[in-house]
């Protein structure tokens, strides 16, 4: 109990960006959820307790979804950090977009942060791009068995080229975010139930 | 659903041209023996399909000349234009027949013209879209449909007992609320007339279009519990009657769905089997789903609710079922159905209003209908979107409510069914029919009209088309997995969820049942939009003017899973070029799954086909493409054009020997033993490339022919056209030279000489470079060095041009040409390569012939060798005219 009060309090202290502006009821609810997930009561989790998750285990980038829990090879992740990856699909208020404080960082929720969430999760060796490696291993994981590798190959070379505009075959963050501009990023990476 | 109960009238048309028109039927009345006629006229015969088919022509006729002028038509929607035009005829054939013909009936109505337009809509809805906003659909196709439908019948009757509405006008509390009811209902028809024609953004459409689909369920429910009470009369209905009503909904409702979803399980089950049956997949789409509705019509369900989801249920499965062409059929018959139907529903809506008979005016009863359906209509839609708002992710804004309010149309269904009203149970029912008829017109012409300029006054979000990207559908495929992903992180099972729970089962079991194995084999979404990108940009190149099969060839050497030392260094190059061209090559490249392989052959066979004619100009805009590459691979090609040089020299000196000698039928086969003597020896097989693409004089080029085969189809070609290859200049020259030297036909230096230059680009189809194997390129023969060592004698009694060439050559070897390097430095003094040059490239070319023939080769290539021997030794005057072709070739 304490720590769940704890962990309420601190929105309340904390400039959003340091804890994610998460509705409080929604972090009520997170903080169920976490402890749900946390098998052995010890205040934070690891991959294994996300991997017990049933549906994740058959979701094709499940396990790089739980591994974004866990930046920079960390082993487990405290409700802090757990809300946090959570937030970004907080939907955006549209009163709200416009208004914060350019001195402050981004919210976790902008479009950008969304995007760059989808994106990490490509961009397996962290160097800013999706190589035309990466785009195959991705596409490996997502189309089913069906398409030969030859045709995945094939997909992967257009695909990256198709967002490649300076040449260097492959896409950087700024690339894939032109790729997707026309699409309804706000809408397509947010969960109702975060608000 | 009621329809179904009231008497069906049959074809409408045709009862009425019966009543009506007797006229023109001069057959044989009066006289007693039918004696033969040569002449007989039976208009009766014909009269019923004669008038349909009149009346769709008249309409389709009308549309034409709508759509002339693109002024009326961008300011007007059609449907206004159609049923002002229907005015017009209704007033003719009034002022003709005295009576007023040719009228909207229900039963055709509901049976013939309603189906198609429905289906349609269902079978091209975007399921996706639909299915996201199906919560908001649902409740305001049920709530709002309700809502609409009881507070305006209940604000009439208030009007009634407040005096505004005329005594004459007698009807009770029920009757109102069963014009209520009817009155209600936005209608499918005049919703998509309209919309779509006003592009606003799709998730506004498909609210409003859906609910225009889904509210049918409510509106017959409500249509025939209310008449049913009127006809028992107010006093006898019993609670439990009200039960009924209620639970009727459910059934009516849940039931058309299940009719509709069996039928499409059913549809999606039997195209499964109609492999050898093609010609019948698209009449099967038609026939089930027309079933489905009158299934649906029969056990009184909702027809309309039945049809939609049979294709929305069924057009996955159908669709990668059916071949391509039923495809294009199966859309183009839906279309054109929808359309006609449209049309002539509106039209012949035009002309019922014509007939004064069934009308009684009533302007309170009128005027109040109006203000309340459109009051009653923005009321429901606000109360709603604000409980609405309050759930959905995106929530609609004001000006969503204000378009979703002002786009309740009302058409031919409040028609329809205000037409099947019974006078005698129902007494208001003229002025009932006057008010329709009004309130559809109105909603149909005026809102139909203002809504497009109100629109684009409130900057309304106007759909945006875009083609979709291969990066956006492999994204949105991301987003979905995340989304669903990080809801059972949260342990929230939302909509993300069910959908990926869906998915998961749909890919187990439904896909398997309902797929056929092949389609369901290669089945991926991904996959699909990359398929399709291929095709349309492949489509685009040919239209842009067949450059394609020259950009095809730069690029095939992109293509990975090829790996030749040569190819692979190409390739890189291109790749660190990042020249635009890449992209487009690499589009057409990927055709060579083993799914396309099928239509990559046809596709090269047409390219084939078209190529003859323009090869000229492609050759030239392959060389600026050559041109335009980097500074390492001018090198080569300048290495390339002295080695030319020299063997076009040798090669004429071979060519006189053999137009003097044979004619034409042995030129060939010298050139063919050549080939055959090239290929045992194998030695060719790295130069051939060198040979073809001297001409080009991109090393870059060379390297690719090697690796494909294309060359085969020109092998045949005379020797001569190597000559050529140095320029064109030159190869005018060469042309006459050589139609000199040679009287035979064979030798023809121009149209060789073309086919030559193209040679390596033709190369370039993925197909084809299946046949090149690596290892025709690896053997590197011994004989070969004899050859060598034969012409070299002949270079040296050449001597000339072999100094300048010798010191360049051994600048620049040729990167690509790893295979090459070790006998590069032999051919390099080597005018002798010349002649033996050209037999590679035709070995090239003929190597899948050459397998054949092997047998023979060596022989005969004795023989030839001795010739070309000859040649180098005798023809004084054969170098003078080689070295102006260098120079020509420099230039």
């Amino acid at each position: 109990q304490g720590a769940l009060s704890s962990c309420l309090r601190k929105p309340r202290r904390d400039p959003p960006s340091f804890f994610p502006a998460v509705s409080q009821a929604s972090l009520v609810r997170l903080h169920h959820r976490f402890r749900a997930l946390d098998s052995n009561k010890k205040g934070y989790l690891c991959r294994m307790d996300l991997q017990q998750i049933g549906a994740l285990a058959v979701n094709p980038l499940g396990d790089r979804i739980i591994d974004s829990f866990f930046p920079d090879g960390s082993h487990s992740v405290d409700f802090r950090g757990f809300a946090r990856v959570l937030a970004h699909f907080r939907p955006v208020e549209d009163e709200g977009t416009g208004t914060w404080d350019p001195e402050e960082p981004e919210p976790l929720n902008s479009r950008m942060n969304k995007l760059r969430f989808a994106f990490q999760l490509y961009d397996l060796d962290r160097d800013g791009k999706i190589s035309r490696h990466e785009m195959l291993q991705v596409l490996r994981l997502m189309v089913g068995v069906q398409v030969t590798e030859e045709q995945l190959e094939s997909i992967a070379d257009r695909t990256v080229q198709e967002a490649d505009e300076d040449g260097d075959g492959a896409v950087s963050f700024l690339e894939f975010a032109k790729t997707l501009e026309k699409m309804n990023i706000e809408q397509k990476m947010s969960i109702r139930i975060l608000k | 659903m009621l329809r179904a109960a009231l008497p069906l009238l049959g074809l409408p048309l045709a009862g009425a041209a019966a009543e009506g028109e007797p006229t023109q039927e001069p057959g044989a009345p009066g006289e007693p023996p039918p004696s033969l006629a040569l002449f007989r006229w039976q208009w009766h015969e014909v009269e019923a399909p004669y008038l349909v088919a009149l009346w769709i022509l008249v309409a389709s006729l009308a549309k034409i000349v709508f759509h002339l002028s693109r002024k009326v038509t961008s300011l007007v929607p059609e449907s206004c234009l159609l049923i002002l035009l229907g005015l017009v005829l209704g007033g003719i054939v009034l002022a003709v027949a005295k009576k007023a013909e040719y009228q909207l009936e229900p039963g055709t109505f509901f049976l013939f013209l309603l189906p198609p337009i429905v289906l349609d809509s269902g079978y091209f809805m975007p399921s996706r879209l639909f299915f996201d906003n199906l919560g908001a659909i649902l409740t305001y196709a049920v709530v709002g449909t309700l809502w609409n439908a009881f507070t305006t019948g209940a604000a009439l009757w208030g009007l009634q007992q407040a005096g505004l509405v005329a005594p004459r006008v007698q009807a009770g509390l029920l009757d109102f609320l069963l014009f209520g009811s009817l009155i209600s209902a936005v209608d499918p028809v005049a919703v998509l007339a309209v919309f779509e024609e006003v592009h606003v953004n799709e998730t506004l459409f498909i609210i409003v279009f859906g609910e225009s689909l889904l509210n049918d369920a409510v509106t017959v429910v409500l249509y025939k519990v209310c008449n049913s009470f009127v006809e028992m009369g107010s006093a006898n209905v019993q609670a439990t009657d009200y039960l009924k009503g209620i639970a009727s909904l459910f059934v009516v409702s849940l039931g058309g769905a299940a009719v509709g979803l069996v039928f499409a399980f059913l549809l999606a089950l039997t195209t499964r089997f109609t492999k050898r049956v093609r010609i019948i997949e698209p009449l099967l789409v038609f026939l089930l789903a027309y079933a489905a509705y009158l299934t649906a019509e029969m056990a009184s369900l909702s027809a309309i609710l039945a049809v939609t989801m049979c294709g929305l249920g069924c057009k996955k499965y159908v669709e990668a079922n059916i071949s391509h062409k039923s495809r294009t059929a199966v859309k183009y018959t839906m279309k054109t159905l929808a359309s006609c139907a449209e049309t002539v529903i509106f039209m012949l809506l035009g002309i019922s209003a014509v007939d004064s008979s069934k009308w009684a005016w009533d302007s309170g009863l009128v005027l109040g209908t109006l203000v309340f359906i459109l009051f009653f209509r923005a009321l429901g839609v606000v109360l709603q979107t604000w409980v609405l708002n309050q759930f959905r992710l995106v929530p609609l804004d004001k000006i969503d409510q204000v378009v979703m309010s002002y786009g309740g149309l009302r058409g031919a269904v409040a028609f329809a069914l205000v037409i099947l009203l019974d006078r005698t149970k129902v007494p208001a029912k003229d002025y009932f029919v006057a008010t329709t008829i009004v309130v559809v017109f109105f909603t149909v012409i005026v809102q139909g009209l203002t809504i497009k300029p109100l629109v684009k006054w409130l900057k309304v979000k106007r759909s945006e088309h875009h083609k979709p990207t291969l990066n956006q559908e492999l994204h949105e495929h991301t987003f979905d997995h995340i989304l669903a992903a990080v809801e059972d992180v949260v342990g929230h099972h939302g909509y993300h969820y069910w959908r990926d729970r869906w998915e998961q089962f749909d890919k187990k079991y439904l896909s398997q049942l309902l797929m056929r194995r092949s389609a369901y084999r290669i089945r991926d979404q991904i996959w699909d939009v990359y398929y399709r990108l291929n095709i349309r940009d492949a489509i685009s190149f040919v239209d842009q003017g067949g450059h394609v099969l020259s950009s095809t060839g730069l690029t095939l050497p992109s293509m990975p899973s090829r790996n030749s030392v040569a190819e692979t260094s190409v390739t890189n190059l291109l790749r660190e070029s990042g020249s635009g061209a890449c992209l487009d090559l690499q589009v057409i490249d990927t055709v060579r799954s083993g799914r396309d392989r099928e239509d990559a052959v046809m596709h090269h066979l047409l390219c084939g086909g078209l190529y003859k004619p323009r090869r000229r100009v492609r050759a030239e805009k392959c060389l600026r493409h050559f041109i335009s590459e980097d500074a390492r691979e001018r090198q080569d090609k300048e290495v390339f054009q002295q080695n030319m040089k020299q063997r076009l020299e040798s090669f004429k000196s071979t060519k006189h020997n053999i137009c003097f000698t044979k004619s034409k039928p042995r030129l060939r086969k010298a050139g063919r033993k050549k080939k055959d003597g090239v290929a045992n020896t194998g030695t060719t097989n790295g130069k051939p490339p060198r040979d073809v693409g001297f001409q080009d004089t991109a090393a870059v080029i060379l390297t690719v022919e090697s690796d494909s085969s294309e060359t085969e189809k020109e092998d045949d070609e005379g020797i001569i056209f190597v000559a050529r290859a140095t320029s064109e200049v030159l190869q005018e020259g060469k042309v006459s030279g050589s139609l000199e030297v040679c009287p035979s036909p064979r030798i023809i230096p121009p149209s060789p000489t073309c086919a030559e230059k193209e040679l390596p680009w033709k190369s370039g189809q993925g197909d084809l470079a299946v046949y090149v194997s690596s290892e025709t390129t690896k053997i590197v023969p011994v004989d070969m060095q004899t050859g060598w060592n034969q012409s070299i004698s002949s270079l040296e009694s050449l001597a000339s041009p072999p100094c300048t060439q010798a010191p360049t050559m051994t600048h620049l070897p040729p990167h690509s040409l790893a295979t090459e390097e070790p006998q590069a430095p032999l051919a390099l003094p080597s005018d002798p390569l010349l002649s033996f040059a050209f037999p590679p490239s035709w070995a090239k070319a003929g190597r899948s012939r050459s397998e054949s023939s092997a047998d023979i080769p060596q022989q005969e290539l004795q023989p030839l060798m001795g010739q070309e021997d000859h040649t180098h030794l005798s023809p004084g005057a054969a170098n003078p005219p080689c070295i102006q072709f260098n120079k020509g070739g420099r230039l």
